[in-house]
């Protein structure tokens, strides 16, 4: 294996093959936690740190796993890697775990760790998986990370609670967009990015399912005949 | 050969014992850390109110200097004991859930939508040097627009005069009812009355308070765009400074003092 | 009491709606909202199991997990809630599994339409999501029961409704990055906007 496969593994998932635009995979637990730079973050090395070890683990074991047992034997490792994240972010940054709430949980049901884990851990060296795992929790990182910066930069003016923009409730010239704090706009901003990288790579395009045919039912008025 | 019986369930096991040792290991080292984060995390709401919380020391030395007792709400009367409660472990969140231990507040009389309330609260007291009463803290909740805000209120020491307000815990919208925790909009709280001729009559208006006008004391900026969270709050003064929230409370301490 | 239960059940399908207020399930949500049939199957699969999975999962937390929940075994002092998502995720996936094996067995007819859906379930959030709001709320037995049906029906609700505009969508004329996930995304975005204005309904 050379140098240039493990650079592959870990840059793929970053735009080409981005688990979060392209495969629709992991958005469930991204949207609500955007609105705040530092909680991303947070969340965000929770998710790689997660699917790199997963990936290892699971990678580690593959030539032993039955394969009847598979699937529960993967979610066992995953759960109990997201519990002892949990654990850890509890004490060591609970107002941050305050604000996560019950997301830090749903890491487990986040479908890129399991998918990961059953596409690829269970074929590939365990190097090769981790590095994976971390690309793919890079590629999840980077949209989440943008989203959260235009979130939090013209939603609230500020980054990682620093004030960059002054608002003018406190006094600032900067008007808030408070469309941007709440949740949903964090789905258009992911829909703009998805058109942003398409726009780029247009090979991602999705194909229609069929084509419309030309409007055809108004009357061709060469033709018409008068009569008069 | 991986599938045979004895293996799989081999395998379950060693997979299980395994995991189950981490998680364990990690839970049971990490709890104590954990406990004494939840526990402060309350405390700095408090000592925030109370105005006194330095960032840079300890918690639980900075607690210290505030008295907590128990408030029996149907009498107003005050203890450092009740029972066998513990006043450091007593939820009186948790209390509501249970009928024998909580009233239900008629549905005409529940302006802040509560639905139950407590029979013992708690709340804790500040003494100057010469062992006064300087400053109570009450804790209040109410609903607002998506859920319940749970907070505390400090008085000064004539019982009437706002001293601070935090919340500790709300759902309301980002940018708009989620302003109760806009620091300007707290301090202006500061100085506001409670009590007009024994009637709650501080308020949170809608739009700004008019320099000139002679009511100021008893009015406080509405947030823009949030005239539910306002209306919220605003209710949630009236029942809790009312009849069967502190107001007995308070004048018992009124005329001891 | 009846209108208690009800006001959970309206707070879950319309304030709290476990997809579009509290963004869960979005994988599938997302994926298998391309035609209302498969909606339509995919959400009677969610809210079968969610009316299973977590009252289950309220007995377990209630009676084994939370702080001195094995009182009624005399044993005192005990907390194993760090044990809570293990056992909630070890519950989806087993009740899913039992839950296939009993209609290919017994309700056939039923397997055949739910039957490709239940595999993707144990996976799917809003499971997994249902069952530790139900914990953060503290619920009670019934009320659990209420909730579970309240979370699944929401969701339910909600991938029909995006299912019928996508459907619709395919006669819009979008430009070409947007096309498909893109412009799925916008749209879920506006639908939870709309939701928002559920906000401050109580019964």
């Amino acid at each position: 294996m050379n140098l240039k496969a493990y650079k592959d593994v870990i840059t793929r998932p970053l735009l080409d093959e981005n688990p979060i635009t392209l495969q629709i995979l992991g958005i469930c637990s991204a949207l609500a936690v955007t609105n705040n730079l530092t909680v991303t973050m947070v969340m965000c090395v929770a998710v790689i740190s997660v699917i790199s070890f997963s990936n290892l683990f699971i990678s580690l074991i593959r030539n032993y796993i039955p394969s009847s047992i598979r699937i529960i034997v993967q979610m066992t490792i995953i759960a109990s890697l997201v519990i002892v994240v949990d654990e850890l972010l509890k004490a060591y940054d609970y107002e941050t775990s305050k604000k996560l709430s019950v997301f830090v949980g749903l890491i487990i049901t986040n479908c890129i760790v399991m998918g990961r884990a059953e596409a690829f851990a269970m074929k590939e060296k365990p190097l090769l998986s981790f590095l994976d795992g971390l690309g793919n929790g890079l590629g999840y990182s980077l949209i989440l990370i943008g989203v959260a910066t235009i979130r939090e930069l013209f939603g609230a003016g500020t980054l990682f609670g620093y004030e960059i923009l002054p608002l003018v409730s406190n006094g600032g010239w900067y008007m808030g967009n408070n469309l941007l704090l709440l949740p949903p706009s964090s789905f258009i901003i992911i829909g703009l990015f998805i058109w942003f990288i398409r726009s780029i790579k247009p090979s991602q395009i999705e194909i229609d399912d069929f084509e419309l045919s030309d409007h055809s039912t108004s009357p061709d008025l060469s033709k018409r005949e008068l009569n008069v | 050969m991986n599938d045979s019986i004895i293996k799989t369930i081999g395998v379950a096991f060693a997979i299980c014992l395994v995991c189950s040792l981490i998680v364990s290991s990690a839970a049971v080292s990490l709890r104590d850390l954990q406990k004494e984060n939840k526990l402060n995390d309350r405390r700095i709401k408090i000592l925030k109110v109370a105005d006194i919380y330095k960032s840079e020391q300890p918690i639980a030395e900075q607690f210290k200097q505030l008295e907590s007792k128990f408030i029996d709400f149907n009498t107003g009367k005050v203890f450092d004991e009740y029972q066998n409660l513990n006043i450091d472990e007593y939820d009186q969140i948790a209390v509501t859930k249970d009928p024998n231990l909580s009233i239900k507040i008629d549905a005409s009389e529940d302006i802040a939508i509560i639905k139950n309330r407590e029979n013992i609260g708690k709340i804790y007291l500040l003494r100057d040097n010469k062992k006064n009463i300087d400053k109570i803290i009450l804790p209040i909740r109410g609903y607002g627009l998506w859920g319940t805000l749970y907070g505390y209120i400090s008085l000064e020491e004539d019982f009437n005069t706002v001293s601070g307000i935090e919340f500790y815990e709300h759902k309301e919208t980002p940018g708009l009812g989620a302003e109760v925790d806009n620091p300007k909009w707290k301090s202006s709280w500061k100085g506001k009355k409670i009590y007009q001729n024994d009637q709650v009559a501080l308020k949170v208006i809608k739009g700004k308070v008019e320099m000139d006008d002679n009511q100021a004391s008893y009015k406080i900026d509405g947030l823009s765009g949030a005239t539910i969270t306002s209306r919220g709050v605003s209710n949630m003064v009236e029942y809790w400074f009312g009849e069967s929230g502190y107001s007995m409370l308070l004048k018992e301490l009124d005329y001891e003092s | 009491m009846f209108e208690h239960y009800l006001n959970i059940f309206i707070t879950t399908v319309f304030i709290e709606n476990i997809a579009l207020s509290l963004f869960l399930g979005m994988c599938t949500f997302i994926a298998i909202s391309k035609k209302i049939d498969a909606a339509f199957g995919l959400g009677i699969a969610v809210i079968v199991v969610c009316l299973i999975t977590v009252p289950l999962n309220n007995l377990i937390y209630n009676y084994i997990l939370r702080e001195d929940a094995l009182v009624w075994l005399g044993i005192e002092g005990t907390n194993l809630e760090f044990v809570e998502l293990i056992s909630y995720i070890g519950v989806i996936a087993a009740s899913v599994q039992i839950l296939e094996m009993f209609l290919d067995k017994y309700v056939p007819a039923l397997y055949n339409a739910l039957g490709q859906f239940l595999p993707l379930i144990t996976v799917n959030c809003a499971i997994l999501g249902a069952s530790l709001f139900m914990v953060e709320k503290d619920l009670l037995f019934v009320e659990s029961i209420v909730y579970g049906f309240g979370a699944g029906f929401g969701w339910a609700f909600a991938i029909v409704v995006l299912a019928g505009i996508r459907e619709k969508l395919k006669y819009s004329d979008i430009p070409e990055g947007l096309k498909g996930l893109g412009m799925t995304f916008i749209i879920v975005g506006l639908m939870s906007f709309g939701f928002m204005s559920f906000g401050g309904i109580s019964l």
